[in-house]
C-alpha cells in the first residue's frame, strides 16, 4: 500500500499571550497515513488534534516539519491549492446558497464545465441521500441534512485527503450514530484517505482502521482500535479510552502475576523481568466475580449499580484497593449486595510501560 | 379567554409594572406618535378648511419640485459613496493586519461625536470664497463650492464613520469558517471575497446605505451651510418657510414629504432586509488565520483607510486653526478672541446646551432598557405597537418632529415651547431608539430563567428589572447613554425648532455664526463642543469599563 499523507516533524506555536513565551500546540508529530485509510486524531480539549488537522488543511502554517500528500509536499502551499476538503464543526454552510449550490461550489471554483457539475452533484447528493433537496436554503435543513451537505460538498471534489474536524459534535446521539455509519461506508467505497478529529473514543473506535491519541500536543500512542483498547502504552491511554482498573503487581514468572496476594494470568505480548513489580491494567468487563472462595482474591462489594445491560461494582480489596468490575446480564443473572464477600479472577493483565 | 384578556390579567397581578406599561404608552403617544400626526394634518391646512393645496403647490413652484429632486439625489449618492468607503475601512481594519487598527479606527468615526455640520465648516475653510485651497493654493476667484458637491462632500464625511461602524459588524458576523471552507474547497482569496464574503455581506451593505440614505434625507446643518440659494434642499427649506415666511401649513407639507422616503427606506430596511440577514449556523468559534487578501491588495486598501483619516485630521485642524485666526482669508494673526467670545456672549448656551443633555441622557438611557425589557420580557396587548413607536423617532427626519412639537406643544393643553422641558423631552424621545434596540439584542441573550429566579424568589416585576436585569445589560445601558449624550450635544435639525431666547443651543449658535459669516466663532464653538464630548464620553467609558467587568462576574 502507498502511503498518502506523511507528516514529518511536524511542530506548531502560537504566539504566547502579552509577549509570554510561545505555546507549543503541536510538536513533533510524525504520522504515516495509507492510501484510503481512516485516521482518527483523539485526545482530550487542548490536545491539539484540532490544530493538527488545520495544519494539514492549510489554515494555520507549521512552525516546523513537513507535511507530504502522496510524494507532493504541500506544507507552504496555501489552502486552495491543497487537494483536501473539510468537513466542518459548525458544517460552514455558505447561507445565502441552496443546497445544490454548496456542493457545486468547489468545482465552480475549479471551474469544471456545467454539465459535469451537474452530473457530479447529483451523484454525490444521491450518495448521501439529499436527492430531491436541491433547492432548498441550508436554513430549511435539519441538522443531519445539513451534516451530509457538508459531506457531499466534500466528497463531490474527490480530494486526495478527507478532514472531519468533529463533525458530529452538533447532533443529537441516535443521530450520531447513524451518521458515524454513514461516514465510514461511504468513506470506504470512495477509499478516500481521511483524518478524523474527535474526542469522542466510541466514535473514534467504530471509525477508524487507526487511531492516533494525542496528549498535550505529542501523540501518545498510534495503533489500530482494538490494541488501543487492549494494549494502551501508557496509564493516560488506558484511562483516556474507556475504564481502566489500574494495579500494582510482581511479576512471577511470564504468565503469571502477584496482586496482593492473588495470582494472576499476565499478558504475554510485553515481556517484563521476572521478579519487577509492574503497573497493570484490567478492563473492568474483564474482571469475574464469583461468590465462591477459590483462586483469586477475595474482596467486598463496596457499591453496586445496575445499568440495563450490565452492572458496575465497586469491590475492595484487602490491600486497601478498589477494583471496577462489570457484569453483563445482571436483569437474568442477578445482582451482588453491598456488603457480599466475593472472589476476584480477572482476565490477562497487560503490563503498562514504566513512566518515562 | 381572548389572549390580551389573559396577557391583561397577568399584568394586573403586578400593579406597578402596569403602571409603568400604561405610563409608557402615554409618554410615547404623546410623544412620539401624536406630533408626526399633528405635522400631516397641518399639511392639509388652507385658508379655507383642509385640501390638497400645500401639495398641488409640490407639482406648481419648481422650487419645490427641485428641493425634492435635490434631496433625493444627494441621499442617493451619499448613500452609495458612504457605504463603499465604509466598506473599504471596515474591511480593511477588521479583516487585514494592518497596522495602526485603533488609531485608524477613532479617527474614523471621529466625525460621528462632533456636530454634524463640522465637516460643512472645514469645506468652508478649505474651499468656500475665502477658501484656503481653492482661493490660495489655487488662486480660483469664481469657484463656488455651494450645492451640490458640497453637501455631498459634507455628507460623505458626515456619514461614512456611520456607515463604516454598521459594515464593521455586518463583517464581523461572518463566520471566519465559511472563508476557511471556501478556500479549502478551492477558492482563491478573490473567489472568497465575491462568491462568499460579499454576498453574505449585501443585506448588511443594503440596510447601511438605507441609514445613511435615511440620515442625509433629514440632515439640516450640512445643507443649511452649503447648499446656498441655488440648491434647494427639503428640510431647510421646510424650516426657512416656517422661520422667514411664517408659513406653517407649506413647512409641514414639505416636512410630510421628507417624510414618505425616510420611512419608506425604514420600512425596506427593518422588515424586508432585516429578515434576510444571514445567521450562520453556530459551531466551536474558531478564529481564521487566513490572510483575506493578498498584500497588494491589502496596502491599496489601507492607502484609502489612510486617506480617509488624513481627511479627518486635516479638517479638525482646519477648524482648530479657524478658531484661533483673527479673520480667516484675510489675517491668519493668532488670537483667543473667537473662544472668549463663547465663553462670555456665548457662555449661557455653552451651559442651557450642557444642562440639556445632562438632564436628558439618564432619563433616555432608563427609558430604553425599561422599554427593552418590557418588549422583550412581557407579554401585553399593544406590546408590537410599543416597540414600533418607540423605534419610529429614528425614521422621522428631526424637522418633522421639531415642526410636531411646535405644532403640539404651543397652546393647551400643554404648553412647553421655549422651556427647558420642551428641548429635554424631544431628546429623550428622539434618541432612545438606539439605547432600546441596544437593550433588547442584549436581553435576547441573557437566559430568562436568571429573572424568573428572582421572581420566584419574592421579587415583583419592577424590583426584578431594577435589582437583575439592569445590572445585567449595564453595558448596553452605558453606550445607550453615551449615544444619547452625544446626540443631545451635536443635535440641529429638531432642536432649531424648539430654541428660544432663554433656552438656547450650541449646536443653533454654530449655525448661526456662519449664516452671520463668523467662521471664527462658529470653529470655536465646534472646538469646544467637541471637547466638552469628548470629555463626557471618556468619563461614560471609564465607567462603562468598570460596569462591565461587574456585569460578567453576575452573569457567570
Amino acid at each position: 500500500m502507498s502511503v498518502d499523507l506523511r507528516l514529518v516533524g511536524l511542530r506548531k506555536e502560537f504566539p504566547g499571550h502579552d509577549g509570554g513565551p510561545p505555546v507549543v500546540a503541536v510538536d513533533d508529530i510524525r504520522l504515516e497515513v495509507e492510501k484510503g485509510a481512516m485516521l482518527t486524531l483523539l485526545g482530550p480539549s487542548g490536545c491539539g488534534k484540532t490544530t493538527l488537522l488545520r495544519l494539514i488543511a492549510g489554515f494555520e502554517e507549521a512552525t516546523r516539519g513537513e507535511i507530504w500528500f502522496g510524494d507532493k509536499r504541500v506544507d507552504r502551499l496555501a489552502p486552495n491549492a491543497r487537494d483536501t476538503a473539510m468537513v466542518f464543526q459548525s458544517y460552514a454552510i455558505f447561507p445565502h446558497l441552496d443546497v445544490f449550490e454548496n456542493v457545486a461550489f468547489g468545482l465552480r471554483m475549479a471551474r469544471v464545465p456545467e454539465a459535469r457539475v451537474r452530473e457530479r452533484v447529483g451523484r454525490v447528493l444521491d450518495l448521501v441521500g439529499l436527492t430531491g433537496l436541491e433547492r432548498r436554503a441550508p436554513s430549511q435543513l435539519s441538522g443531519g441534512q445539513q451534516q451530509r451537505v457538508a459531506l457531499a460538498r466534500c466528497i463531490v471534489l474527490e480530494p486526495q485527503v478527507l478532514l472531519f474536524d468533529e463533525p458530529l459534535s452538533n447532533l443529537d446521539a441516535k443521530l450520531r450514530e447513524q451518521m458515524r455509519i454513514e461516514v465510514r461506508e461511504l468513506q470506504q467505497r470512495l477509499g478516500v484517505t481521511s483524518v478524523y478529529v474527535t474526542h469522542d473514543q466510541a466514535e473514534a473506535m467504530a471509525l477508524s482502521d487507526l487511531v492516533v491519541v494525542m496528549n498535550r500536543g505529542r501523540i501518545a500512542q498510534v495503533a489500530p482500535p482494538q490494541d488501543l483498547y487492549s494494549r494502551p502504552n501508557s496509564r493516560f491511554v488506558a484511562d483516556f479510552i474507556g475504564k481502566a482498573n489500574f494495579l500494582s503487581g510482581t511479576v512471577v514468572d511470564t504468565r503469571t502475576v502477584d496482586v496482593a496476594g492473588a495470582r494472576l494470568p499476565l499478558s504475554s505480548d510485553a515481556p517484563v523481568a521476572v521478579g519487577k513489580t509492574v503497573d497493570l491494567v484490567v478492563r473492568p468487563e474483564a474482571v469475574v466475580l464469583r461468590r465462591e472462595e477459590g483462586q483469586g482474591a477475595r474482596g467486598v462489594i463496596a457499591r453496586a449499580a445496575f445499568l440495563g445491560d450490565h452492572a458496575e461494582y465497586d469491590v475492595r480489596l484487602p490491600s486497601g484497593d478498589l477494583v471496577v468490575a462489570h457484569e453483563a446480564n445482571p436483569a437474568e443473572r442477578g445482582m451482588f449486595g453491598v456488603g457480599d464477600q466475593v472472589t476476584v479472577t480477572t482476565g490477562p493483565l497487560h503490563p503498562l510501560p514504566p513512566e518515562a | 379567554m381572548s389572549r390580551a384578556a389573559r396577557e391583561l390579567r397577568l399584568l394586573a397581578r403586578d400593579p406597578l409594572l402596569l403602571g409603568l406599561v400604561v405610563l409608557v404608552m402615554a409618554a410615547l403617544l404623546v410623544f412620539v406618535l401624536y406630533p408626526v400626526l399633528l405635522v400631516l394634518r397641518h399639511s392639509f391646512v388652507t385658508p379655507d378648511g383642509l385640501g390638497l393645496d400645500n401639495y398641488e403647490l409640490l407639482a406648481q413652484r419648481r422650487l419645490y419640485r427641485n428641493a425634492l429632486r435635490n434631496s433625493l439625489g444627494v441621499a442617493t449618492l451619499v448613500g452609495a459613496l458612504s457605504v463603499v468607503f465604509g466598506y473599504v475601512i471596515a474591511f480593511s481594519l477588521s479583516r487585514t493586519d494592518v497596522p495602526f487598527k485603533r488609531v485608524m479606527h477613532n479617527l474614523t468615526i471621529l466625525p460621528i461625536v462632533s456636530p454634524p455640520f463640522s465637516g460643512a465648516i472645514s469645506i468652508l475653510f478649505l474651499f468656500g470664497f475665502n477658501g484656503l485651497v481653492t482661493r490660495y493654493l489655487l488662486g480660483l476667484q469664481n469657484f463656488s463650492i455651494y450645492g451640490f458637491w458640497g453637501v455631498v462632500a459634507s455628507q460623505v464625511f458626515t456619514f461614512t464613520p456611520i456607515a463604516y461602524l454598521s459594515l464593521r459588524g455586518v463583517l464581523a458576523g461572518i463566520n471566519p469558517t465559511l472563508e476557511d471552507a471556501a478556500m479549502n474547497v478551492g477558492a482563491s482569496r478573490w473567489q472568497v471575497f465575491r462568491r462568499v464574503v460579499l454576498p453574505l455581506s449585501l443585506p448588511g451593505v443594503a440596510s447601511a446605505f438605507l441609514v445613511v440614505f435615511i440620515e442625509s434625507m433629514a440632515d439640516f446643518g450640512n445643507p443649511l451651510v452649503l447648499a446656498g440659494a441655488a440648491f434647494p434642499m427639503l428640510a431647510p427649506q421646510a424650516y426657512l418657510e416656517i422661520t422667514g415666511s411664517f408659513n406653517l401649513p407649506r413647512g409641514a407639507m414639505l416636512a410630510a414629504v421628507l417624510l414618505v422616503p425616510s420611512l419608506t427606506a425604514f420600512a425596506i430596511q427593518r422588515y424586508y432586509i432585516g429578515k434576510r440577514q444571514y445567521v450562520t449556523v453556530t459551531g466551536k468559534p474558531t478564529a481564521s488565520t487566513t490572510k483575506a487578501v493578498g498584500p497588494a491588495a491589502k496596502w491599496l486598501l489601507y492607502a484609502f483607510v489612510l486617506f480617509f483619516g488624513v481627511v479627518v485630521v486635516a479638517f479638525y485642524a482646519v477648524i482648530l486653526l479657524g478658531a484661533t485666526t483673527a479673520v480667516w482669508g484675510f489675517d491668519y494673526t493668532l488670537t483667543l478672541r473667537h473662544f472668549r467670545y463663547v465663553f462670555d456672549v456665548g457662555w449661557d448656551t455653552v451651559k442651557d446646551t450642557i444642562l440639556v443633555a445632562i438632564a436628558s441622557t439618564p432619563v433616555s438611557g432608563l427609558l430604553g432598557m425599561l422599554i427593552a425589557f418590557l418588549v422583550v420580557r412581557r407579554r401585553f396587548p399593544g406590546r408590537g405597537a410599543m416597540e414600533f413607536l418607540s423605534i419610529l423617532n429614528f425614521a422621522v427626519p428631526g424637522t418633522v418632529v421639531g415642526i410636531g412639537y411646535i405644532l403640539a406643544f404651543n397652546g393647551p393643553p400643554l404648553i412647553l415651547t421655549g422651556t427647558f422641558l420642551i428641548l429635554v423631552l424631544n431628546f429623550v424621545f428622539r434618541y432612545v431608539p438606539v439605547g432600546i434596540q441596544n437593550g433588547i439584542a442584549v436581553l435576547r441573550q441573557i437566559d430568562p430563567s436568571i429573572e424568573e429566579a428572582a421572581q420566584n424568589l419574592g421579587a415583583d416585576g419592577v424590583t426584578t428589572f431594577r435589582k437583575v436585569t439592569l445590572p445585567l445589560i449595564a453595558p448596553a445601558f452605558f453606550s445607550g447613554l453615551v449615544f444619547a449624550f452625544v446626540r443631545a450635544m451635536t443635535a440641529i435639525s429638531a432642536a432649531i425648532f424648539l430654541v428660544s431666547a432663554n433656552w438656547n443651543l450650541m449646536t443653533v449658535q454654530i449655525l448661526n455664526q456662519v449664516g452671520s459669516g463668523r467662521l471664527g466663532v462658529a470653529a470655536a464653538f465646534s472646538i469646544v463642543l467637541l471637547a466638552i464630548v469628548l470629555v463626557a464620553v471618556g468619563v461614560i467609558g471609564a465607567l462603562v469599563g468598570r460596569r462591565a467587568e461587574t456585569a460578567a462576574t453576575v452573569r457567570f
